[in-house]
């Protein structure tokens, strides 16, 4: 059986590569949304590992709930996405300033 | 498993095709999904694969194509923001093996142990137990965000196109007879006048 530190090191990689992807694409918004997936994703897996190393199903239940929130959150934040391409033709988002107030 | 994970996931940010970047993104699904099946989390697992791989990387894949997005315009600035990155990268990054490494000196050696799973019902049946049980007002409210996750995405990508023909069902069904139909009396050799 793997050790918990494995489990919390993948996620704890992810979790970076995450934050490292928002931070270096900055303009293409898909691959921001990809990376926030892939920290969610992270969040899961210590969910997960700590569930399972502390027999507690409760973190499981929590996990189940993050990965609904996630899917939500994909799926509102491409419809934005498609809605802002209709309105202006492209996606980049580094300049994206057509709010008014 | 977890080495095909990170290497994938890097993979996905630093991918120059979009597409490519959600191909890699369910190789990292799916070698998550392994994860959580070898920790004895078999529903998640499963959930995972439904869920993500063939829901959310489905939309975004549909939405990478449907889009006609230049994308070599959007990769500029890349190495203008890639020390930002890898500096915050290793900051968060040292910051969490450190947290990592004292849970496996202090915490985590009482719970090491591997766990027995309980043979006597399985992961979703345990799932069910508790979610069905103590958490149901939390599952329905899970079930609300989906709903309104699914019409905020409808309404914001409806729209309505002037100028297109479209079927009026409500005048359709008051037509009758009366209105519908003009009866004329025709005298032999006039047609029907213009109306």
């Amino acid at each position: 059986m793997i050790g918990l530190p494995a489990y919390l090191s993948v996620a704890a990689a992810l979790f970076t590569i995450g934050v490292f992807g928002i931070f270096v694409n900055r303009k293409n918004i898909i691959v921001i949304l990809m990376s926030i997936e892939l920290i969610l994703l992270a969040v899961n897996i210590n969910l997960v590992a700590f569930s399972v190393y502390l027999h507690d199903v409760v973190g499981q239940i929590f996990a189940l709930f993050v990965l609904t929130v996630a899917a939500a959150e994909a799926a509102v934040g491409l419809a934005i996405l498609v809605t802002f391409f209709r309105n202006r033709g492209d996606i980049a988002v580094d300049d994206a300033s057509m709010m008014k107030g | 498993m977890a080495l095909v994970s990170v290497f994938a996931a890097l993979a996905v940010v630093i991918a120059k095709n979009p597409v490519h970047s959600v191909l890699f993104l369910i190789t990292v699904f799916f070698s998550a999904a392994g994860m959580f099946v070898l920790m004895g989390a078999e529903f998640l697992a499963m959930l995972l694969v439904v869920v993500y791989v063939g829901a959310v990387a489905v939309l975004f894949l549909f939405v990478v194509m449907m889009l006609d997005v230049d994308f070599v315009a959007l990769k500029q600035g890349f190495s203008r923001y890639m020390p930002l990155g890898l500096g915050i990268g290793a900051v968060l990054l040292g910051e969490m093996v450190m947290i990592a490494g004292t849970i496996a000196q202090n915490g985590a050696h009482k719970h090491d142990a591997p766990p027995v799973p309980d043979q006597s019902f399985t992961n979703a049946e345990a799932i069910g137990r508790v979610l069905y049980t103590d958490y149901a007002y939390l599952f329905e409210a899970a079930g609300m965000v989906l709903l309104v996750a699914m019409i905020g995405a409808i309404v914001l990508t409806l729209r309505h196109r002037p100028g297109v023909r479209r079927q009026n069902v409500a005048r359709q069904v008051a037509r009758n007879s009366k209105t519908g139909m003009e009866v004329v009396t025709l005298k032999a050799g006039e047609g029907i006048p213009e109306q």
